[in-house]
């Protein structure tokens, strides 16, 4: 049984703001940490691989320095791990991100299993496991609250809808994205930490992917562009409510009762 | 498409670019500026240098789609359990606002089971010119894979510029597939939308994670692909005299073919949603701890209104992730909100900005709230929350 799980690195602050003269976007802090969202769906490869046998990959498409984040999943024991990274695949969205994920897992070859997390912290987009498994033309369940059993053959999901709880059996290959209380995340073990010191992690570029087409990575495989950017507007016809705390609580009280949002007062 | 073109020679080493650059995704290399993979052509690099050494490129893609073969505005109707949702009838609304300014039509598709018609026909009086549904038994109940084969064979059809699916469970699985397999642009959980005189949508929504908002083009390629959240567009008004029609699309057995075998639906319990509260009292951070976030409860229950959090309450354990407003949380559009201890970033206000009545209570005179907020109260909510208390209690006394 083999099991791809996908991961990326995020920005550990999400503190970006534009600077009002210029118009441009300044961002504070370049650290960087695992996007949290992807420890579930690594935590949800190990739990299966105990039952199944197999061996667990971690991919990503990053810089090098995804390299870390590589390091943390084997000390949670991930068995290999895989970065796509090149600097032809900047500035990226969605379908170039997808694509260039779909040939890395076409070179490592097709796998049994794909996890993915349900989103990432920077990107927020929750799109790229679905457009994975298009690309893979495999079939995929998104948002999977709990994994009721997995075999050697297929795996079975359970996944909450707007009003109701669907149960679906996936043969494998497939792909499967996990929300965040699917299970309770391992902590980093000091045994394997010790046992994987030195392990590669493998890193490749455009040139190793079976396929190099440069009009399908990067920025001009990405058909969306960001025309511009703008800080939120302003309200015109904010209130300032003045006073001391108790003068203030009436006035709003006062508001509230008058906009018939709370009972009372003399308007009944 | 769109490249960053650098000009060696024109290049003073003033290193600006690479300073500037939110994502550190400039570096210098032996031939000059290099771009990797962290770039978000945001485009900052090509305005703050001096000596205009860097510029963006437009490259002609593999094949840019002739616009003018894609027309009118196609929305996906979803069906949950027989029954249409509730963001259908806002697809249609905003699709006619944006068809109405380009002289589109809006059409609507369905897939489903046996229920599939009678809902197609309810969206008629909406204004909708056609509504295409395919219906077949093996549409019952989620499968992503042969659900995006009938759209797919609707959108290769009808060929429109625009496709809007609602941002739900299934309307995230769906719409990836499909513009992976038109490979075309997808912009996911657009809070506002707008259509340019050349047919280009216009996708508005939070960027790069900070208190930004981002203008999205797509303008090579068609169809143009967005979702959009519940509760975030206005809801379509019915039509005086509606003339559309609609029209079952045979379905091959290949079509309903999925690698899903669904093997059990329970409905879930029918309670009240979030998104269907008047209202919401919302503990943020400020509301520290739980005694805080007691309090705020305490004002959520005075008012009769429901309680929910911000994301960094939903994640240390104080409030529960499924009352989270905000990007990645909930859109609700209550009648009144009040907000308390919020600072009110973007992720969060995208999640509640439409709503009638906002109330801020934030001890801070300089929060981001208060840009947006209707009422503004700077205080400390320890003391603001428990003074409101008294006089929605004294109101009552005086009845
Ligand atoms: C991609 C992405 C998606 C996100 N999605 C969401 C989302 O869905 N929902 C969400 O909420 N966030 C989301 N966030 C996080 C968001 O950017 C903010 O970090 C978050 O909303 C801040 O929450 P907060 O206002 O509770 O906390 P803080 O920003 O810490 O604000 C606390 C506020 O409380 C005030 N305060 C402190 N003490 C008191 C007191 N005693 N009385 C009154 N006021 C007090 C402070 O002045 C401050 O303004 C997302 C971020 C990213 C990058
Ligand atoms: N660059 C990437 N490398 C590897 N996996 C990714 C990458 N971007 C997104 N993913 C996966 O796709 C999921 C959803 O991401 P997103 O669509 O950005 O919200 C994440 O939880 C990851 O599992």
């Amino acid at each position: 049984m083999n099991i791809v799980v996908c991961m990326k690195q995020v920005p550990a602050t999400s503190r970006v703001e534009i600077d009002p003269e210029t118009g441009t976007l300044i961002r504070l802090g370049a650290e960087s940490r695992t996007n949290p969202y992807d420890l579930y769906a690594l935590e949800t490869a190990l739990r299966i691989r105990e039952r199944t046998g197999g061996r667990v990959t971690v991919l990503t498409m990053g810089p090098p320095q995804a390299e870390q984040m590589m390091q943390d999943a084997y000390r949670l024991g991930a068995d290999d791990a895989v970065i796509l990274s090149d600097r032809k695949f900047a500035g990226s969205d969605v379908l170039a991100t997808s694509y260039t994920l779909s040939q890395g897992i076409r070179m490592l070859g097709i796998p049994d299993l794909i996890l993915c997390g349900r989103q990432t912290t920077d990107g927020d987009t929750a799109q790229i496991g679905p457009a994975l498994a298009e690309h893979l033309g495999i079939p995929h369940a998104a948002w999977v609250g709990a994994i009721l059993k997995a075999d050697k053959k297929s795996i079975e999901v359970r996944q909450t809808l707007a009003s109701v709880t669907q149960i679906s059996r996936l043969k494998y290959p497939c792909l499967v994205t996990v929300e965040k209380d699917i299970c309770v995340p391992r902590l980093p073990s000091y045994r394997l930490k010790r046992e994987t010191a030195g392990r590669p992690v493998r890193v490749l570029g455009f040139r190793d992917l079976p396929e190099t087409d440069l009009s399908l990575c990067g920025l001009v495989g990405s058909p969306t562009r960001v025309e511009s950017m703008f800080s939120p507007p302003e309200n015109p016809r904010k209130v300032m409510l003045e006073g001391d705390t108790r003068e203030k609580a009436s006035a709003l009280v006062a508001v509230l009762r008058e906009k018939k949002l709370v009972e009372g007062g003399e308007a009944r | 498409m769109t490249t960053i073109h650098f000009d060696a020679a024109a290049c003073n080493l003033c290193r600006q670019c690479i300073e500037k650059c939110p994502f550190g995704a400039l570096t210098l290399g032996d031939e000059g500026l290099e771009v990797n993979e962290k770039c978000r052509m945001c485009g900052v690099c090509v305005k703050v240098c001096p000596v205009r050494a860097i510029r963006f490129e437009q490259k002609p893609s593999r094949d840019p789609a002739d616009k003018s073969k894609w027309k009118g505005i196609l929305i996906f109707a979803e069906q949950e359990n027989g029954e249409l949702h509730p963001v259908t009838y806002e697809l249609i609304g905003e699709a006619r606002r944006l068809a109405a300014k380009v002289g589109y039509a809006v059409f609507a598709v369905l897939v489903g089971g046996e229920e599939t018609e009678k809902n197609a026909e309810e969206l008629l009086p909406y204004g909708v010119k056609e509504v295409f549904y395919y219906q077949h038994p093996g549409f019952s109940g989620f499968r992503a894979d042969c659900c995006a084969d009938a759209v797919a064979d609707c959108i290769s059809q009808l060929r429109p510029s625009v496709v809007l699916i609602g941002a739900t469970a299934l309307g995230r699985s769906l719409a990836p597939r499909l513009s992976v397999r038109f490979h075309t642009g997808l912009t996911a959980d657009c809070t506002k939308l707008d259509i340019n005189p050349n047919t280009d949508l216009v996708q508005i929504r939070p960027a790069f994670g900070g208190n930004v908002m981002a203008r999205i083009l797509m303008e090579y390629s068609r169809p143009q692909f967005a979702t959009v959240r519940y509760r975030v567009m206005d809801r379509a008004e019915k039509t005086d005299g509606p003339t559309g029609r609609v029209k079952r699309m045979p379905v091959s057995d290949a079509m309903a073919r999925s690698g899903i075998e669904v093997l059990k639906i329970s409905p879930l319990p029918r309670e009240k949603t979030l998104e269907e509260e008047e209202i919401l009292v919302v503990a943020g951070r400020g509301a520290k701890n739980e005694e805080g976030v007691a309090l705020v409860r305490s004002l959520a229950e005075a008012l009769g209104g429901r309680l929910c959090f911000t994301r960094p309450m939903a994640e240390c354990g104080l409030g529960d992730g499924g009352s989270q407003i905000g990007l990645s949380g909930r859109t609700v559009r209550p009648k009144l909100i009040i907000t308390c201890g919020v600072s009110g970033a973007i992720q969060f206000t995208a999640g509640m900005s439409g709503s009638e009545c906002i109330v801020a209570i934030n001890s801070d005179p300089n929060a981001q709230i208060f840009s947006i907020a209707h009422y503004c109260v700077v205080d400390d909510l320890f003391q603001a929350v428990p003074a409101i208390l008294e006089q929605l209690e004294t109101g009552k006394e005086a009845l």
